[in-house]
């Protein structure tokens, strides 16, 4: 997309008035600030406590930390397994954009909700229905997978093949089907078509998909934790057993730059990859381009894709099966009795009982913690795409704006013991203000947003910068302000991915474990949290129900999902 | 190709921020959230409980607390044991909270000798019956022990019944080739009694001869799970989850939960020739703003009312000898009379070097 001669135009093109950029400053403005307040500075003040030893810098925790063969396995295994991973989803998860977002057949929301369940479910509770399928006696004992690194790399494409899925088939349901249909009549190959005029259109979406689920892989903790243990670590559960269990920050801080090397060169990769194939789209405003599935015989894609993904979904449902089966059976036979007892507080056999609040009220929490989080995380990350979006003329704003987009995306590869651990040394009195945000409600929405941000701009971004430029330029010739031209042109294509978005956040925030657990109030146990602390304790009227409420979680996602997707449908309304 | 017009576009808005302003817990007045600048032990003013994230007390019964001396209870939670007592020693400048709740065995030296805690000698009925279980050395009273519990090796009693098979008593007993392939176990990296059991083998076996013990076990197929729920659930087969291995490192008051519905016992037992003590104990923070309030808790703490839902709500034995026990546990889940003779110190001063010997030899 830089072709020298275009450049030029682009320049003069995207000049902009006095006015309009102070705004631009403030929309970049606001998404910093608060990156700075609760992601970099808590990060920074952790990471300098372990290069810090009696006030004088010691990097001396470099040369020991990479003497050890074991940090050099566990960068190893890291990158394998993250590589092994990304690469399973996208390769399952393109056939499964396809035959989602490009076919039309009976019960086909209802897919797209469940494929998105595992991605919020509790590790704890995947990982002991994971294993319940791959140990022996399981559904799948006969393969010795228990314990072995393909279970972990599994797991990881279990928990994320929605995030290829829905990033990929977001843009590919609008694509306008005629490029390919062209040179489908010019006599190449459906696979021709597909590999020559299809794929270069997604491939900014699968770029994004990619990095989101390498960078979700490579800092993945509690699954690789459960199904692998310390033999198959990440840099991530080392971080955390150096913080929690040794506080060896030393130890740590190394670590979490390793991390942040790791993470920067895939981000770095994936927005090379991104760019080179970044280009204006014809995008269309409806999924009408969506054909009904045909299967059998002269339907050669449709039937693989459909093999494929099929086969993909029986994967997912095996363990979620597993975990809704095993959530019907009750002390006293099968039934509903862990459902019933969710309006309890756990087994109180015993006298007192292990929750303090029923299982519905720690899912009112849960809903409206993630609110709080998908508003939060809207606003940012909105603000960051949109401003992310722009190709403006000048190198320097294009650097910048290039660096904004790879800075939104490192709260993901930034271990959450690491950022939960800096906000206890940080927000005690954040910028002066009197009031100790550690011991806050407010802190677990703006946590979890944290987190949600970078799927916003990941789903959102590659949408606005599909947009014709040139659209923006008639609106803007015909006289509009530019915050006419955002809501006429941008606004309307972005809405749809901004549904997506929503659902993204909202799910992320349900199902958030990690920096929640550094902050939970405990008179305020959101629904993982509850979950935990059920199947931390024994009796089987309380693994029962924290296989309910695991039910109850799964359901609420993918309602929340379906529901976005139906939001999206009803706000459309551009000229496109 | 659906449109709306500008008049449903504000509608659906104008419903959504009413939707969202009735789901937020920004706007929501949640009673404690706050400045921490007004504690002081006046009436109306907030003590905040640090406690470790399996915290939890039956519904109402801090309620009664905050009734009877005015005090508002807000609860922080930033971790499991370990990460909690690290989490204090980051934060000591400017603590989390005014009483911490949950700080055990094996890692109360760090909190003492880090300094996060001021002395405080309870004069709670219940503090004579706490003084037993005091840590070793802590002189000053900086920290009271609340509540304890055993971590023993539990067996699947119909298991060994079906087969014949004697169940293990001692801890020798498993490195015999009938218990091999039979014994799962967490991680003591990753496990807070991982981490117990660890230490009870070095105190048993001394800390040259455990990693020999340890070798023994490894050879005889020993399994390691990452946490206490994935172990019990997925490997045992005694618990819910039917897995193939009758033996799995728990509580000694994990049996009581397995007696079927109408029986009257349970099919499991614990070995208590293979347990290790975890005491969990409270203290006043060093530089607690709210200190009147934060000893009125930690005196709640040892009271009755607090003292007997400890077993149900948290699985642990309440330290006053005042309070009954849970029936089940009176019948099924006696202490053992013998547990590893463990000192906090030798804990703090060897845990790192046991655990990374213990994952060198069985993890590798």
């Amino acid at each position: 997309m830089l072709h020298p001669g275009r450049d030029h135009h682009r320049t003069r093109r995207s000049r902009l008035p006095a006015g309009s950029s102070a705004l631009w400053v403030l929309a970049a403005g606001l998404p910093l600030a608060f990156l700075a307040v609760f992601f970099a500075w808590p990060v920074a003040t952790l990471v300098a406590r372990g290069f810090v030893a009696d006030g004088a810098l010691d990097l001396g925790g470099f040369a020991d930390v990479f003497s050890r063969p074991r940090t050099w396995r566990i960068l190893g295994l890291t990158l394998a397994q993250a590589g092994v991973a990304t690469a399973l989803a996208v390769v399952l998860g393109v056939p499964g954009a396809y035959v989602l977002f490009r076919c039309r057949f009976p019960g086909r929301g209802a897919l797209r909700a469940f494929v998105s369940v595992p991605f919020v479910l509790p590790t704890v509770v995947v990982g002991v229905a994971f294993r319940a399928v791959l140990a022996e006696g399981g559904p799948l004992g006969a393969l010795h997978l228990d314990g072995t690194f393909a279970a972990i790399v599994a797991a990881l494409v279990f928990f994320n093949y929605t995030v290829v899925v829905r990033t990929v088939g977001g843009l590919w349901e609008h694509l306008d089907p005629r490029a390919e249909q062209a040179a489908r009549a010019l006599g190449a190959s459906p696979v021709r078509a597909f590999v020559e005029v299809t794929l270069p259109a997604l491939g900014p979406a699968i770029a994004s998909a990619a990095s989101l689920v390498f960078l979700f892989c490579s800092t993945a903790f509690g699954t690789v934790l459960v199904l692998g243990g310390l033999r198959y670590g990440t840099i991530e559960t080392e971080i955390w057993v150096q913080t929690t269990q040794f506080l060896d920050l030393r130890a740590a801080s190394v670590l979490s730059v390793v991390q942040l090397v790791v993470v920067a060169a895939a981000l770095t990769l994936a927005a090379r990859a991104r760019r080179r194939q970044e280009r204006a789209l014809h995008l269309t405003a409806t999924a009408g381009s969506a054909h009904p599935l045909r299967l059998g015989r002269g339907h050669g894609v449709d039937t693989a894709a459909a093999a494929v993904t099929a086969l993909v979904l029986v994967g997912l449902a095996l363990p979620l099966v597993t975990l809704v089966v095993r959530s019907l059976r009750t002390p006293t036979g099968w039934g509903l009795g862990n459902y019933v007892a969710l309006g309890t507080t756990g087994d109180s056999t015993g006298g007192g009982s292990p929750l303090s609040v029923t299982v519905w009220d720690a899912a009112l929490t849960s809903l409206r913690t993630a609110t709080d989080a998908t508003v939060i995380a809207l606003v940012v990350g909105g603000l960051v795409a949109l401003v992310v979006s722009r190709r403006p003329g000048a190198r320097t704003a294009r650097r910048t704006v290039s660096v904004l987009d790879a800075l939104f995306m490192l709260p993901l590869g930034v271990s959450a013991v690491t950022v939960g651990f800096g906000f206890l040394l940080t927000l005690d009195r954040p910028l002066g203000l009197p009031v100790d945000l550690r011991t806050s409600g407010l802190l677990v929405p703006i946590a979890q947003a944290v987190v949600a941000v970078p799927l916003v701009v990941r789903t959102v971004l590659p949408v606005l910068r599909a947009i014709d430029p040139r659209l923006r330029e008639a609106a803007a010739t015909l006289g509009a302000g530019p915050g006419r031209v955002l809501r006429a042109v941008d606004l309307p294509i972005a809405a749809r991915a901004l549904g997506l978005a929503v659902g993204f956040a909202f799910a992320v925030s349900l199902g958030e474990f990690g920096a929640t657990s550094f902050l939970a109030r405990p008179d305020q146990p959101t629904l993982p949290v509850v979950v935990y602390r059920l199947i931390g304790r024994p009796g089987e009227q309380n693994y029962g129900m924290a296989l309910a409420a695991s039910v109850l979680l799964a359901l609420l996602t993918a309602g929340i999902m379906a529901l976005a997707e139906r939001l999206r449908g009803s706000v459309r309304g551009g000229e496109l | 190709m659906a449109r709306t017009t500008p008049r449903t576009r504000f509608a659906a808005g104008a419903l959504t921020v009413l939707a969202l302003a009735g789901c937020s817990t920004i706007g929501a007045n949640d009673g404690s959230d706050g400045a921490t600048g007004d504690a002081t032990g006046a009436a109306g003013a907030t003590v905040t409980l640090v406690t470790h994230d399996s915290f939890a007390l039956s519904d109402g019964i801090l309620a009664q607390f905050e009734e009877e001396t005015g005090l508002t209870v807000k609860q922080v939670a930033p971790g499991d044991g370990g990460a909690l007592v690290n989490q204090l020693v980051l934060t000591k400048e400017n603590p989390l909270g005014d009483l911490v709740y949950g700080i055990d065995t094996t890692f109360a030296s760090r909190a003492i000798d880090e300094g996060v805690l001021q002395p405080y000698s309870s004069g709670a009925p219940a503090a004579a019956d706490a003084a037993q279980h005091a840590v070793p050395d802590d002189d000053e009273g900086l920290l009271t022990a609340i509540d304890l519990g055993d971590v023993c090796l539990n067996v699947d009693h119909a298991w060994f019944a079906e087969r014949g098979v004697p169940e293990p008593v001692t801890l020798e007993d498993l490195t015999r080739p009938e218990y091999k392939d039979l014994l799962v176990v967490t991680n003591p990296a990753t496990s807070s009694p991982g981490l117990a059991f660890l230490v009870g083998t070095a105190a048993r076996f001394g800390s040259v001869q455990y990693k020999d013990y340890w070798a023994k076990l490894r050879d005889n197929g020993v399994k390691v799970a990452e946490g206490w729920s994935d172990a019990y659930y997925t490997d045992f087969s005694g618990a819910d989850g039917k897995g193939p291995r009758p033996i799995v490192l728990s509580y000694a008051s994990s049996p009581p939960s397995t007696v079927p519905e109408g029986a009257d016992e349970p099919t499991t037992g614990a070995l208590l020739e293979t347990c290790t003590r975890q005491v969990e104990y409270a203290g006043v923070l060093a530089g607690a703003e709210n200190v009147e309030g934060a000893q009125r808790l930690l005196d709640f703490l040892l009271s009755d009312a607090v003292q007997a839902d400890i077993p149900g709500s948290m699985y642990m034995y309440p330290v006053s000898s005042a309070v009954d026990l849970p029936e089940e546990w009176e019948r099924w889940a006696p202490l053992a009379t013998d547990p590893a003779p463990i000192h906090p110190k030798d804990i703090e001063a060897n845990r790192e070097t046991w655990i990374a010997e213990w994952t060198e030899i069985v993890i590798g």
